[in-house]
């Protein structure tokens, strides 16, 4: 039987990389080290914390909108709280780069429900249960998408506040604090919502304004401007980049 | 003999003499025993001419609760105490010893010691042992200049400041004392700021729990609050778990009697004639 | 590289090696799940701490899963692999009813999550599962798991982050073991509910990944009773 050489051109290198010639023990040898795919272990550009609160007629999610490049604090201009649709707003911290992919997949899956023109829209929960299906993939790809997102929004009129991690790792919650966020201000958050379960928009803003300050006073990776999200009844607001309010009074005690 | 195998009076400082077999052990594959850490969250701060320290009681081995009712405020002098966190034997044995090395020198000097003092002490005590006794300290205390209040590190770099944290809740109380403190505090206040502080670390980390240690120093006296609040309150048991007479196993008896001989000895009273 | 000949100590701080980052795929969140069974009836609770690291991601998430009116699974480990088992799980269930026109029995249930668990051998879903219901006879059964599908079934369990703390309380309070002259009288809901929270208040004092509070469940053939308990929350 005559068994057909190997096309020499099949299966073409991919971009970037070198044609391996099929059927050479050398290349054999080196194929079983090259197959060894090394994926993107780290971020790059990084965004901090996200910090998000349940009020009592919806929810609001805040973010500075620093890039930054490791300890440089490079993008400064870097928005990451961001409108989905009239009832979903979305928070997103870690890889920048990864945000705007998933940004891309999403902005994607809004047009084609558009054109599907069934009426229906795209709920907080289903866009929070998608995204945990993404990240798990790529978790299990050992390729993660470094990212915690944060989905807020109104789920047939009741507020919804659920994220996600690069794990997959998923929960609901009324406060929601990623990133360095999770361990400074989350303490802070859940004593004032203790005190005061039922806090009102303006409360909750100045809650979140508070929080951005002590942010901003702890975590090297943050920065003095950022933006909020709030959604109810009344819709989506996107306001921002807003000024920290800072005090250094204190560096006078310092001695 | 015994005084070769054990020498009455050990060399000072550490025995290092199995360090080199240890290393060669754990390159092989021994695990070596892990210490006791505090978990903690530890804090201070200045107040109207005073300190307050406070402090969880939670200590930790790895993922279980090793005590639930330690003391973290260590005694250093009358008029200065110390928080510790980190290995509990490093922060314990550091804190004693200097101690005693400041109730020699307050002797030798007839003067209350002052608490820069004390700082000096321990962060040269800490640096000649480069982070390797890991004791995180927050030492406080007032002297004939002053209320002071320091922030220790393992590797013997320190702080001078109005109001510090450490340990691992740490975080979640420095975002307290950011939001609320302000310089000249009365005592009450400064008392209920720590105590918001320390209860934001045993509610949101979990190396940090059970009880409030509270401890004002003033130039008038010290007022030690040990257990100031109980944080979190046992859950009350449903049934009874006591064992009916007789549940446990007997698997032999043997009765043998104890043969007492005795000799009375009259003793002659010493003659102090 | 750090040799043991080498007698001068490794600072990690001070090292010139590059820092490499690894990407873990699994994360341990934690979580304790106790299940007792009696002669028509079966009880599981679960803590509702969800957490990571030392901090605290949620207090109140349910770690409990319906399958179906009679079975019921606790998950606790790592929560993303939950998740995705748990919606894989339903899917076969409503697969299997469609398919036979029937409840998937709770033994049948057992035996789908072992073989489910299996087929991931070689990339496991890290959960500690316990599985509860009631068998064809109507007796409350209990089936527990190791990450890659080894099961058994027993009578009583715990398992997840205060497992091995609780098993030897429960082998005491609900096994009888180590004791004589006692009476092994069947057990009443009452009292397994009971220990139960026993038990949890018990993991709540030395386990730093059990607390805030409890999710139970109560099995009979009249249906699944829900119930809350609450734990310290230090």
């Amino acid at each position: 039987m005559f068994q057909e050489a190997p096309s020499f051109w099949q299966n073409g290198p991919a971009p970037g990389s070198f044609y391996n010639f099929p059927n050479t023990t050398f290349n054999q040898l080196q194929n079983s080290a090259s197959d060894a795919f090394k994926h993107s272990q780290s971020p790059v550009t990084t965004a901090t914390s996200i910090v998000a609160l349940v009020y009592d007629a919806g929810v609001i999610i805040a973010g500075d909108i620093l890039g930054s490049y490791g300890s440089l604090a490079r993008y400064r201009n870097c928005s990451r709280v961001l409108k989905v649709n009239n009832n979903i707003i979305l928070g997103a911290g870690g890889d920048y780069g990864d945000f705007q992919y998933v940004k891309a997949l999403l902005n994607q899956k809004i047009i084609d429900e558009e054109c599907l023109d069934d009426g229906l829209k795209l709920k907080p929960k289903s866009l929070h249960c998608w995204l945990t299906r993404i990240m798990y993939n790529r978790r299990s790809k050992f390729d993660p998408f470094w990212n915690n997102f944060v989905v807020g929004g109104l789920q047939d009129g009741v507020p919804f506040l659920g994220t996600v991690d690069k794990l997959g790792t998923a929960y609901e919650d009324k406060i929601i604090c990623t990133g360095y966020g999770a361990h400074i201000v989350t303490p802070m958050i859940r004593a004032a919502l203790d005190k005061n379960p039922n806090i009102n928009k303006a409360e909750a803003k100045a809650l979140v304004l508070k929080a951005m300050e002590v942010l901003y006073y702890r975590d090297a990776r943050s920065y003095p401007k950022f933006e909020i999200a709030t959604l109810d009844q009344d819709g989506v607001e996107i306001a921002g980049p807003i000024d920290v309010s800072q005090n250094w009074e204190i560096a006078h005690f310092v001695r | 003999m015994t005084s070769i195998l054990c020498p009455e009076i050990p060399n000072a400082g550490f025995s290092f003499e199995n360090c080199k077999r240890n290393t060669l052990l754990q390159s092989k594959g021994l695990s070596l025993p892990k210490a006791t850490k505090t978990g903690t969250t530890i804090v201070g701060i200045q107040i109207k001419d005073g300190i307050v320290l406070g402090a969880d009681t939670r200590a930790t081995e790895d993922t279980t609760v090793a005590d639930k009712n330690c003391e973290k405020i260590h005694y250093i002098a009358p008029n200065i105490y110390c928080c510790g966190a980190g290995t509990a034997a490093d922060t314990e044995m550091s804190t004693q010893m200097i101690s005693s090395q400041l109730a020699l020198h307050s002797l030798y000097t007839n003067r209350q010691v002052r608490v820069c003092t004390a700082n000096m002490m321990l962060k040269q005590y800490l640096f000649r042992y480069q982070g390797y006794i890991g004791a995180a300290l927050i030492l406080g205390g007032v002297d004939s200049t002053g209320p002071h209040l320091y922030q220790i590190y393992p590797h013997g770099s320190t702080d001078k400041l109005p109001f510090t944290t450490m340990g691992s809740g740490s975080l979640a109380a420095m975002a307290v004392f950011e939001s609320r403190w302000k310089p000249d505090m009365e005592e009450t206040e400064g008392i209920q700021l720590v105590r918001d502080a320390i209860a934001a670390g045993i509610f949101n980390d979990l190396g940090s729990g059970s009880n409030v240690d509270i401890c004002v120093i003033r130039k008038s006296g010290v007022d030690y609050k040990r257990t100031y609040e109980e944080a979190n309150k046992k859950g009350t048991r449903q049934n009874s778990y006591r064992y009916p007479r007789g549940a446990t196993a007997v698997l032999s008896t043997k009765i043998q009697n104890i043969e007492i001989e005795t000799t009375v000895q009259h003793i002659e009273p010493m003659d102090t004639a | 590289m750090h040799s043991v000949m080498d007698s001068r100590p490794f600072f990690e701080d001070y090292s010139v090696k590059p820092m490499q980052r690894q990407f873990s795929p699994y994360a341990d969140n934690g979580g304790s799940i106790i299940a007792i069974s009696g002669n028509d009836f079966v009880v599981i609770g679960a803590d509702t701490r969800l957490s990571s690291g030392y901090s605290i991601y949620t207090r109140d998430q349910n770690k409990l899963f319906k399958l179906s009116d009679t079975t019921v699974l606790g998950c606790s480990g790592c929560w993303c692999d939950t998740l995705s088992l748990t919606r894989i799980l339903n899917a076969r269930m409503q697969m299997y009813e469609q398919e036979h026109n029937k409840k998937m029995s709770t033994p049948a249930c057992a035996q789908m999550l072992s073989t489910m668990l299996y087929y991931k051998r070689f990339f496991p879903y890290y959960i500690s599962n316990i599985l509860v219901g009631l068998d064809s006879e109507g007796k409350g059964c209990v089936y527990s798991y190791d990450p890659i599908g080894h099961t058994e079934r027993s009578s009583y369990r715990a398992g997840g982050s205060a497992g091995a703390l609780l098993q030897p309380l429960l082998d005491n309070q609900v096994g009888m073991k180590n004791m004589q002259n006692v009476q092994n009288e069947p057990l009443t809901i009452e009292r397994a509910v009971g220990i139960l929270k026993d038990t949890f208040i018990s993991a709540a004092e030395r386990d730093i990944y059990t607390g805030d509070s409890i999710k139970i469940n109560v099995i009979t053939k009249d249906g699944i009773k829900e119930d809350t308990f609450e734990l310290r929350k230090d």
